[in-house]
């Protein structure tokens, strides 16, 4: 607990550094990665990870520096290479785009750990910083990398946020952007640049094996949160801030503990809450939804019971027992009892003493649902060309997909016919009939 | 204007197909007598490939069953043969073309038991159907569209059933492929073989086939040619989609929102 | 028997029995999976490791080939149900998997000999070490290599035998669907051997050793003949050359084996990449200029 307190006040210099440092390193890879994400090429984020290994030990190997500066323009030759090995593998013979980047990763970075084991064969007493870049270290970064890291995740930023337009139509819709005359092979060219910067800065804190997560996952995960792409951006930064801050912290905590797997386990967390719970494409959510649609489909059923009832009798507005909405049609007691109960909140039925009743909103709404249903067999039989006696069951279950827009469409496309194809009325509410 | 036909080979009874709840097929309800051949006919995104998907069980039905020969599909499945679009397939593949046919035997032989001579024969008879036989050691990654187009025909032959199914047999091939494959599939049906066929080509249809069932998410019409084809039908398959049916298969699937800058 | 002899029959036993499946999973366009399950089966491997409290028992293979199979499904139901596009979720599953596998290393490091190290580079320089003492021919070879060779047995076994059904659903899914044979059956049955590949390679060769020798030798093979059975052979043929030819490129350079053998791959690849008669670069090159 002392140790978090202590973690958390920042007092440290040095804590500062890193935790600053690492969050910085996340956030911006995280925006980076979001156009790999959206430009369907994690897998290649992962095999340019693995790639700049070999580039950053023959950095080190020549210069016998661990300046970050060095590491980094390694790193950036080697990624870079990768990439243009896996374009001229896929176009110049049939292999397969999955099968390229296998290879390309495997053989890259099998020569990096020939170099790894080969510096570390030779002994140098610079060299113990080399082994961090396979899983990542953040605490042992000091004061001036973290600067310097700094400074270069600024620029990627800013050049994402210039260049945001670019960016978001290439993603999109290569085709379009060349369409609109943009120099697309150009701006792929700057995005490519920033995705190899992103990986070789990155790989500091989580390492060369697991940098593609740090890339695509912040992503993937805000994607369930948004359509727009400036709130995804701003979401993956943040993601991507808060796994790192994690993952220094454990750092920081356990020394001996390389930080890439935490912050990937971070990630990942927050990847799966975000599936889970997001709006709208969440399983939660959409289980909620499909829970309310089974409701709203129940009540729905109700209402045309009364109506069809006060159809048959003349009234729309007479008391009814729930027996004798089952006669007219069956469901469980139980389910009936909630379904009028949520009706009745709604202020569509109401309670007296010979049982439940409509109220006027709940006469128009069971009319709608008539309506629709009646007006759906109608569609069904001109222009789907179902015979009459076929068309009742698709419209048991369509009935209740309407929006109100739809809906019009529906009233306007059949002309407000008189008759179903049972020749039963079609019961218009005033408000439709104009 | 749906002629229903006594004892038929294929019976497709109230069909509604869905991907992700939205329904690309609708209700669709028909019979197709022996002996003919049939055409499909309907535009782009009609569910046409859908339809014979699905009467092969290969996507799942919301409602609906499908008959042949009165029977269940895996009743009957060594009498039915599907022949899937050319293009669903990576023809770089390592394999020759004897290879490719020699599939066809497999559903018969079952897969854990030996190939044999009889077999071999078959297939080398099925090559021989399609003009093929020269091509028995090629490799499929040096055939041109119409050579494969045949290969595919051949492996379905060489699975001696009686109701063809075919994918746009005719797609990207060339004049004289396009007419030998008919050829074939004019012998077949004069050896009392029921062959249903997609087919794109509104012009070529009335002259290729039988009978005729135009789609367009919905059946507009199956029966004899001389009855299908007239302007009202086509114009009702052709003329556009049916809007609302659209908006409302968009508003039920599954809402991939498309994102915004 | 000689040290290097033992060495370099591990690197082909795996090489043999990766090639195999790799051919398949290439012609799939599943080579990324392979990475995948290569990956992530790292947590099956420590989580038996702790149970049985050994390595290669049977236990820690089956509880690990599982945990492979559970990758694949786990991706399956990432992109379809929480509708991810498949990329991405290739990618978020299985670094989780070894982030997991990762820390459980590192927890439990003084409970087990198999550190992060071994995660990379395996642990073939001890292979010859571990013999068995039974007192009979057995102890003669050492024990990591009966295992090797039962599962290299296994691999050849099932495809002897699952052939046809490897064949059809690789080739043509919905047609094998359409003559009553499940593709989705013989997914799973490749996705198992993968994985049962993958366990007991993995500790020998290291992740990547392994993803190499699934990928590299199957598609350089690829590029080299039209015929399926030759494929199969040629890649296994690429993947032995590559591992005798590796060892020795590792004791020249006196680097690591693992790295040696793929940077091996990767000249073979290279070279029939650039030479392959049919589909090769150069060869079509030329041909171009003639035309």
């Amino acid at each position: 607990m002392r140790e978090l307190l202590e973690f958390l006040s920042l007092s440290n210099a040095n804590v500062r550094y890193v935790v600053l440092g690492v969050m910085l390193l996340g956030a911006s890879t995280a925006v980076v990665g979001t156009f790999t994400f959206l430009r369907k090429k994690s897998l290649v984020g992962d095999a340019v990870a693995h790639s700049v290994l070999p580039g950053i030990c023959l950095a080190f190997i020549f210069s016998q520096v661990r300046h970050p500066l060095v590491l980094l323009s390694g790193a950036f030759i080697s990624g870079w290479l990768s990439i243009l090995s896996i374009d001229f593998i896929t176009k110049q013979s049939r292999i397969k785009a999955d099968a390229a980047i296998a290879i390309v990763l495997t053989v890259f970075f099998g020569v990096g750990i020939m170099l790894l084991s080969y510096i570390q064969s030779t002994g140098n007493a610079a060299q113990s910083g080399i082994d961090h870049f396979l899983f990542g270290q953040a605490a042992a970064l000091v004061g001036n990398d973290v600067i310097m890291l700094a400074i270069v995740c600024a620029v990627l930023v800013v050049v994402v946020w210039l260049l945001f337009k670019e960016f978001s139509i290439l993603s999109f819709d290569a085709d379009y952007a060349q369409s609109l005359g943009l120099p697309v092979r150009s701006i792929e060219f700057v995005l490519s640049t920033l995705t190899v910067i992103a990986i070789a800065v990155g790989i500091q804190a989580v390492g060369v094996v697991l940098m593609a997560a740090m890339l695509i996952t912040p992503a993937a995960a805000a994607r369930y949160w948004t359509n727009r792409l400036s709130v995804m951006l701003l979401l993956a930064a943040m993601f991507g801030a808060l796994s790192g801050f994690f993952g220094s912290y454990i750092s920081y905590s356990a020394p001996k503990m390389p930080t890439g797997p935490w912050v990937i386990i971070a990630v990942t967390f927050i990847a799966f809450i975000s599936m889970t719970f997001a709006p709208e494409r969440g399983f939660f959510f959409k289980w909620l939804s499909k829970k309310r649609k089974v409701n709203t489909t129940m009540d729905e059923n109700i209402l045309k019971i009364f109506f069809h009832l006060g159809e048959k009798e003349g009234d729309a507005l007479t008391s009814r027992k729930i027996a004798q909405l089952q006669a007219r049609r069956y469901f469980e007691e139980s389910k009936m009892q909630a379904s009028l109960k949520r009706l009745c909140r709604d202020g569509k039925v109401e309670e007296d003493e010979h049982g439940w009743k409509l109220t006027k909103v709940g006469v128009i709404e069971s009319k709608r649902i008539a309506k629709l249903h009646r007006l759906w067999e109608m569609y069904m039989s001109k222009f789907l060309k179902i015979p009459a006696d076929h068309v009742h069951e698709g419209a048991e279950s369509l009935e209740h997909f309407f929006t109100p827009e739809l809906e019009e469409m529906l009233e306007q496309e059949l002309d407000f016919p008189e008759t179903d194809p049972h020749d039963k009325p079609i019961p218009y509410t005033k408000t439709s009939v104009s | 204007m749906i002629v229903q036909v006594e004892n038929p080979v294929l019976e497709v009874h109230d069909l509604t197909v869905s991907y992700d709840k939205n329904p690309v097929l609708w209700n669709v309800d028909f019979s197709i007598p022996k002996g003919k051949l049939v055409g499909i006919i309907g535009p782009n995104g009609a569910g046409k490939s859908t339809m014979l998907k699905s009467v092969m069980g290969l996507v799942d039905k919301q409602s609906g069953y499908v008959k042949v020969f009165n029977k269940d599909l895996d009743e009957v499945r060594e009498q039915i043969s599907y022949v899937p679009q050319r293009e669903s397939v990576d023809w770089d593949f390592p394999a020759s073309v004897l290879d490719v046919v020699l599939m066809g035997r497999y559903g018969r032989r079952g897969l854990f038991k030996r190939i044999t001579k009889e077999d071999k024969a078959i297939a080398m008879a099925s090559l021989e159907k399609v003009n093929m036989q020269d091509y028995a050691k090629r490799q499929i990654a040096q055939l041109s569209g119409g050579q494969q187009q045949r290969v595919f025909i051949a492996r379905s032959l060489a699975q001696q059933a009686n109701l063809y199914l075919m994918d746009e047999p005719f797609a990207g091939v060339d004049a004289s492929a396009e007419s030998s494959i008919l050829n074939l599939l004019q012998e077949m049906r004069a050896e009392e073989k029921t062959i249903m066929v997609v087919h794109h080509d509104l012009q070529s249809a009335y002259e290729y086939f039988d009978w005729v069932i135009l789609l367009n998410m919905r059946l507009v019409a199956s029966g004899p040619k001389e009855e299908v084809f007239t302007p009202e039908l086509l114009q009702e398959t052709y003329g556009g989609k049916l809007t609302l049916l659209d908006s409302l298969s968009n508003f039920i699937r599954q809402k991939e929102f498309p994102i915004k800058g | 028997m000689s040290y290097s002899f033992w060495i370099i029959l591990t690197g082909a036993l795996v090489a043999s029995s990766c090639a195999l499946l790799g051919c398949f999973l290439v012609l799939r366009k599943m080579s990324m999976i392979g990475d995948a399950i290569s990956h992530a089966v790292l947590p099956g491997i420590v989580i038996a490791f702790l149970i049985s409290g050994s390595r290669s028992s049977l236990p820690m293979l089956i509880g690990a080939a599982l945990v492979g199979v559970f990758t694949t499904f786990l991706i399956e139901f990432i992109s379809k149900k929480a509708k991810m596009q498949n990329d991405a979720a290739i990618g978020l599953v299985f670094t989780f998997l070894f982030a997991v596998g990762i820390i459980m290393l590192t927890l439990f490091a003084d409970k087990m000999d198999l550190d992060a190290d071994c995660v990379l580079h395996g642990e073939i320089l001890f292979i010859p070490l571990d013999i068995l003492t039974t007192g009979t021919f057995v102890d003669i070879v050492p024990r990591k290599i009966w295992i090797l060779f039962i599962v290299f047995i296994i691999v050849i076994i099932a495809l002897r035998i699952g052939y046809k059904g490897f064949l059809i659903t690789t080739f043509d899914p919905s047609y094998a669907v359409s003559v009553g044979i499940s593709a989705v059956l013989w997914h799973y049955v490749l996705m198992t051997l993968v994985s049962l590949v993958t366990v007991v390679s993995f500790e020998s060769v290291g992740a990547i050793l392994v993803v190499a020798f699934l990928v590299v030798p199957a598609a350089s093979a690829y590029l080299l003949t039209d015929n399926l059975v030759r494929m199969l052979l040629i890649a296994v043929g690429v993947g032995v050359l590559s591992s005798i030819l590796g060892y020795f490129l590792a004791k020249w350079l006196d680097s690591s084996i693992p790295g040696s053998m793929t940077a091996t791959l990767g000249i073979l690849f290279l070279i029939s990449f650039l030479l392959a008669p049919k589909y090769g670069l150069l060869p079509r090159k030329l041909l171009r200029k003639k035309a």
